[in-house]
């Protein structure tokens, strides 16, 4: 860490300890609730959730080939497939958080120019394929499933959207250069294997995290009594994959890959469950903040709760994944479902010190509009599954 | 020789550059190693994605962490 960085921690921490009431009981029970959710996460998702998880992210950055993506954002590529690819890209291309400003700046100043380019810088931290699957778990399918769709098709409006209003500006200034051509010559995996090796991942995954449901439904109840029985036979048969179809330099890359992802994300994850139990606490029970205040701030799925909840999310920072223990909590606490889903969609995707960058990239004017298309596309979202949702 | 690596700060990043400069220190090879975060200027390489490994001005890997033994093989091929 920078000097600078600690010098404020320290900082940070000094009034933190000084401050803070510590001998009242509501702190004291705040203190107590931030470890029961952090218990809770090593419990009910470390193992069955995010270590697969992680794996298969590793898994992605390694053996998914980013050069058949990089075709579709050439100037040459029609612009429905532009669009369509890059509002669904980040989760191939965007595994890692950090990647998504670089391959805006890059998409933006060559190829299909800024449409393309806001629709990925959108979709991407939504669609990160570990967001969704903690998402799915933590949250719910519903909540998981309404983040996906809602990220990917305004990724597209919104990407439509600042094409129509900066075209002018498009024509003049664009290096129309195409992106590198990779000039690898590495043997090439058939694609049916890259496709079962990572199906029986996802598979291995959504099996033994697979829910308890009303016996009535035969089928359902059936598959989660099945569950480990089935996750178990996956795993012997990913296994096999693994020892048969790679060769050891790989399985080093995918590891050395998936630690990396461990290292940057899981230390960052743990505070954000600590600093959400201690604000919010678990479903049901209190911490800090009372609930009075978060149902009237947000509570239900009234447009100025979920205006409120796009507004907040698009300033605020939130580190890979650290939006979901915060949301368990709001949602606790009686946070409304469309609301909840405003901020999924606009709390990842910016941050202030995210905007300062982008506007480095394309202008203050044109990063005040996405901003706001951002928010609108949020608040609304929020509002139709508000309503779908009761 | 002029080793860019092209990263926005990540650890994806910190992994190539380590390892360029541990191919250096093999190879016994001194370069002008630096580091780019500047988005802007990381797209002017015209890669899609971060990590990238740029020597002498040629774009030798990009979007992945290339192995010590590549790196150690494309910093010969530009001796």
């Amino acid at each position: 860490m920078k000097d600078k960085w600690i010098f404020i921690l320290i900082i940070l921490v000094f009034l933190a300890a000084y401050f803070i009431p510590f001998n009242q009981l509501r702190v004291q029970q705040s203190i107590i609730e931030a470890f029961l959710l952090l218990q809770e996460y090593a419990r009910e998702h470390v193992f069955l959730c995010l270590i697969p998880a992680f794996f298969i992210a590793g898994a992605i950055t390694v053996f998914l080939s980013q050069a058949a993506v990089i075709k579709y954002f050439g100037a040459q590529a029609k612009k429905i497939i532009s669009y369509s690819i890059a509002s669904v890209s980040g989760a191939i291309l965007a595994v890692c958080s950090c990647t998504v400003l670089p391959i805006f700046a890059g998409i933006y100043t060559r190829g299909a120019g800024i449409g393309p380019a806001t629709a990925f810088l959108y979709s991407g931290p939504a669609i990160n394929v570990l967001a969704i699957i903690l998402t799915a778990k933590v949250l719910g399918y519903r909540l998981g499933l309404a983040r996906v769709l809602g990220a990917i098709i305004f990724a597209v409006v919104i990407g439509l959207i600042m094409h129509f209003l900066f075209k002018k500006d498009e024509k003049e200034k664009r290096d129309q250069s195409e992106f590198i051509e990779p000039e690898e010559a590495k043997e090439k995996r058939p694609m049916w294997k890259t496709i079962s090796y990572f199906a029986a991942m996802i598979g291995i995954l959504v099996f033994i995290n697979w829910g308890k449901s009303d016996p009535a439904l035969k089928f359902w109840h059936f598959i989660y009594q099945a569950k480990w029985f089935i996750g178990a036979i996956l795993a012997i048969v990913l296994a096999w994959m693994i020892i048969t179809w790679f060769k050891k330099t790989e399985l080093k890359e995918w590891t050395l890959s998936t630690w990396i992802f461990v290292k940057q994300i899981l230390p960052l994850l743990l505070v954000g469950v600590l600093i959400a139990g201690f604000l919010l606490g678990r479903p049901d029970h209190e911490a800090l903040i009372p609930s009075q205040w978060v149902a009237k701030l947000v509570g239900g799925n009234s447009l100025g709760a979920t205006l409120f909840a796009s507004v907040a999310g698009a300033l605020m920072y939130f580190a890979t994944l650290t939006e979901i223990p915060i949301l368990q909590g709001l949602l606790g606490a009686g946070m409304g479902q469309g609301p909840a889903l405003a901020l999924l969609l606009a709390g990842p995707a910016l941050s202030l010190p995210n905007m300062l960058v982008i506007r480095s990239i394309i202008g203050t004017k044109k990063t005040l509009v996405y901003v706001a298309l951002v928010i609108t596309m949020a608040t609304v979202s929020g509002l139709i599954y508000g309503a779908i949702s009761t | 020789m002029e080793i860019r690596i092209l990263g926005p700060g990540c650890p994806r990043c910190s992994e190539v550059e380590k390892r360029t400069i541990n191919a250096l220190a093999e190879l016994n090879q001194a370069a002008d190693v630096q580091k780019i975060t500047d988005v802007k200027q990381i797209a002017e390489y015209k890669i899609i994605s971060t990590p990238g490994l740029v020597i002498n001005g040629k774009v030798k890997s990009y979007g992945r962490i290339p192995s010590l033994q590549e790196i150690k093989t494309w910093i010969e091929e530009e001796l």
